[in-house]
């Protein structure tokens, strides 16, 4: 069977303008417990590349720069 | 190399003793471990990253069955939990935590981490279960992901993060070998060849489907899909008391604890929509939650967490535990939702069925030195059969494992394993990434979750367990022959699929083989609704017998600290009732 992609409102919100990943930071990315964060080659900042969050919040506690924030996912607001 | 791109790739280690999972007892597992002989290497494997890894990623809010002397003693706490799990509990185990727990309290204030005392200096204990009292608040819990790894760096334990364990080897004799394991971002796969091998992976907690439908938003740390269970099972290994499900009362939606072990010392309690208390204690038990069940269907739910009635600076105090550890986003959800403590109260629910010893008693079979009954292999923590033992008996327990681990990996060798078996299970996880056409893992994690609420969700019908067990059958073969994945990143949901696949399995199999009701709501049978004393005091095994899922009968110990027979039921009478 064909896939289809999906469309999904993300919790996790990264501010380009904060976000070092651009510096070789990838503390975000090295906690999350799920491992849903990655770095874009487009922008070469952090952003939330799987939807599945347990809205935990190390991504946002361990920031360097205050970038990331945790919001409720959609579903369970 | 991008992220996520599959390699094809195999390299072999070897270590003295391998801990797998570094959330709470693997931490204190590998540091015993090292510290009983330090010259010996000791891993840690942990599929995320150890210093922000599971149940207590975000740390905890305190310690819910700390054994303190002046405040309760080993013989009283065994006895509380026998009592609240219903009598089967082979008592060793638990008397062994209870000795040991005070031990390893002062050895984490040594780490760093504080716990909260009066003004004397003497630890605030804090009364939540029915009859003893063992609840002390941690000041700064948020610390204690950071100070455990301190203690880890400090040790030189060698930490392997980003690998998933997929399968235990043995020897030809039946001796544990050593594991497979996988990256999770690059799908090279590993082989760690061990003397002896502690499991620290955490619960089944994503096994039934939240209510939301959001497939994460599980209670348990949603990467504990019950790997641990699912590994020991296919090596062999007993698992216990799986019919003994792990549910638990929520804050409705979010999902998470509420929490009536820090609020209910404050004055908090769980109330129906008339404001009215129902249940006698807001300690999580299978009878407690039959009756918070009952509530909801009566028609008198929605149920609550009362707070509103206290001071202000009271609701202060907890709003600001609720809302800093553990669970921070708390905070955040109740905002969402326009909810002050000081004027409305939290609406509770009931969550998802998973596995879970750390709040019940569902796990692979441990004895009071933490041994599975494979030899050299050994389980800690949420996944160990000892009852309701929350963070400290992970710490105590994986304790235990850790030093007894290591006696063993050195009055032993390598035990061989066979290479045929690797090169099976390389074939097995690697084969949704060599299909070009399938089921993405997530659609079938879906399907499979939402079987298990259809299906296998208390109360527990034979007839519809039959039905469930038909169903899953059919989504095994999608998984088994249609499942695809695309990048490693779905590869490691897809193998997390195949875990949570083998825990629903062994859910309804271990349910449908205890023909009795037990445990309140955690294994209530509508077709065997009584306790039956007579033919079901006792454990039930799971096992994998020559490719089959099978399960036994296994006698209770003798215990270690009499029951009267006017304390057995004392859990049993949780229902508030109306007086004259």
């Amino acid at each position: 069977m064909p896939l289809a992609s999906y469309q999904t409102s993300v919790p996790v919100v990264v501010d380009d303008a904060k976000c070092i990943a651009d510096k070789g930071c990838t503390v975000c990315v090295d906690v999350c417990p799920l491992d849903v964060l990655r770095i874009s080659d487009m922008t070469n900042k952090a952003y939330m590349a799987y939807d599945e969050c347990w809205y935990c919040m190390p991504c946002e506690a361990d920031c360097p720069t205050g970038a990331v924030t945790v919001n409720i996912p959609y579903l369970l607001r | 190399m991008a992220l996520d791109q599959i390699v094809d790739g195999l390299s072999e280690v070897s270590c003295d003793v391998l801990v797998i999972g570094g959330g709470t007892a693997g931490p204190m597992a590998a540091l015993k471990a090292k510290l009983k002989n330090p010259k010996a290497n000791v891993v840690l494997l942990e599929k995320a990253n150890v210093k922000r890894s599971g149940a207590i990623s975000m740390g905890m809010d305190g310690l819910n069955n700390a054994v303190i002397p002046g405040y309760a003693t080993p013989e009283q706490y065994t006895k509380e939990i026998t009592i609240a799990n219903d009598g089967i509990v082979d008592q060793k185990a638990v008397y062994k935590y209870a000795q040991n727990c005070y031990k390893i309290i002062e050895e984490l204030d040594s780490f760093g981490i504080r716990f909260l005392k009066n003004e004397n200096g003497d630890y605030a204990v804090k009364k939540v279960h029915h009859i003893g009292t063992y609840v002390l608040p941690m000041p700064n819990g948020e610390t204690v992901k950071k100070a455990l790894y301190r203690q880890l760096r400090r040790a030189r334990i060698l930490i392997s993060n980003r690998y998933m364990a997929t399968r235990l080897l043995k020897s030809a004799d039946g001796r544990i070998a050593g594991a497979v394991s996988v990256n999770t971002r690059t799908a090279e796969m590993l082989v760690i060849k061990a003397k002896a091998v502690i499991l620290c992976m955490g619960a089944a907690g994503r096994l039934g489907l939240p209510t939301s439908g959001y497939m994460f938003g599980t209670y348990e740390n949603a990467a504990n899909s019950g790997d641990g269970y699912a590994m020991a099972y296919h090596a062999g290994a007993a698992l216990a008391n799986l019919e003994c499900f792990q549910i638990n009362p929520l804050i409705k939606d979010y999902n998470g604890p509420a929490c009536a072990y820090v609020a209910g010392p404050f004055g908090a309690y769980t109330a129906n929509n008339e404001g009215s208390r129902f249940i006698e204690c807001d300690y999580w038990s299978g009878q407690m939650m039959l009756e918070f069940y009952n509530e909801l269907l009566s028609g008198k739910g929605p149920v609550f967490l009362q707070l509103k009635h206290l001071h202000p600076d009271t609701i202060s105090e907890i709003e600001s535990t609720l809302h800093k550890v553990e669970r921070p986003t708390r905070g955040l959800f109740q905002q969402g939702r326009g909810v002050d403590y000081r004027s409305e109260s939290i609406e509770m629910h009931i969550s998802e069925i998973g596995f879970c010893s750390g709040h019940s008693a569902s796990g692979v079979f441990v004895d009071d030195n933490a041994r599975t009954t494979v030899p050299g292999l050994y389980a800690a923590g949420d996944m160990a059969s000892v009852p309701h033992n929350y963070m400290l008996g992970a710490f105590t327990n994986g304790s235990v494992a850790g030093i007894d681990a290591m006696e063993f990996a050195d009055s032993h060798d390598f035990a061989e394993f066979d290479a045929a078996d690797v090169a099976l299970e390389r074939e097995r996880v690697m084969a949704p990434t060599r299909r070009e056409d399938g089921i993405p893992p997530n659609q079938i994690e879906y399907k499979t979750r939402r079987l298990v609420n259809d299906y296998l969700q208390p109360p527990k019908v034979t007839r519809k367990y039959e039905l469930g067990m038909r169903r899953l059958a059919e989504a095994r073969e999608d998984m088994q022959e249609r499942m695809i994945a695309r990048n490693a990143h779905e590869l490691l949901r897809a193998l997390e699929v195949q875990s949570i696949m083998d825990c629903a399995d062994m859910a309804a199999h271990a349910s449908l083989y205890r023909e009795e009701s037990r445990w309140g709501l955690y294994h209530w049978r509508t077709d065997f609704p009584e306790k039956d004393n007579e033919n079901w005091f006792c454990h039930t095994l799971l096992s994998k017998c020559d490719g089959k899922m099978t399960s036994e009968k296994r006698a209770v110990e003798p215990y270690v600290v009499p029951i009267a027979d006017d304390e057995k039921d004392l859990y049993d009478k949780q229902r508030i009732r109306a007086s004259a």
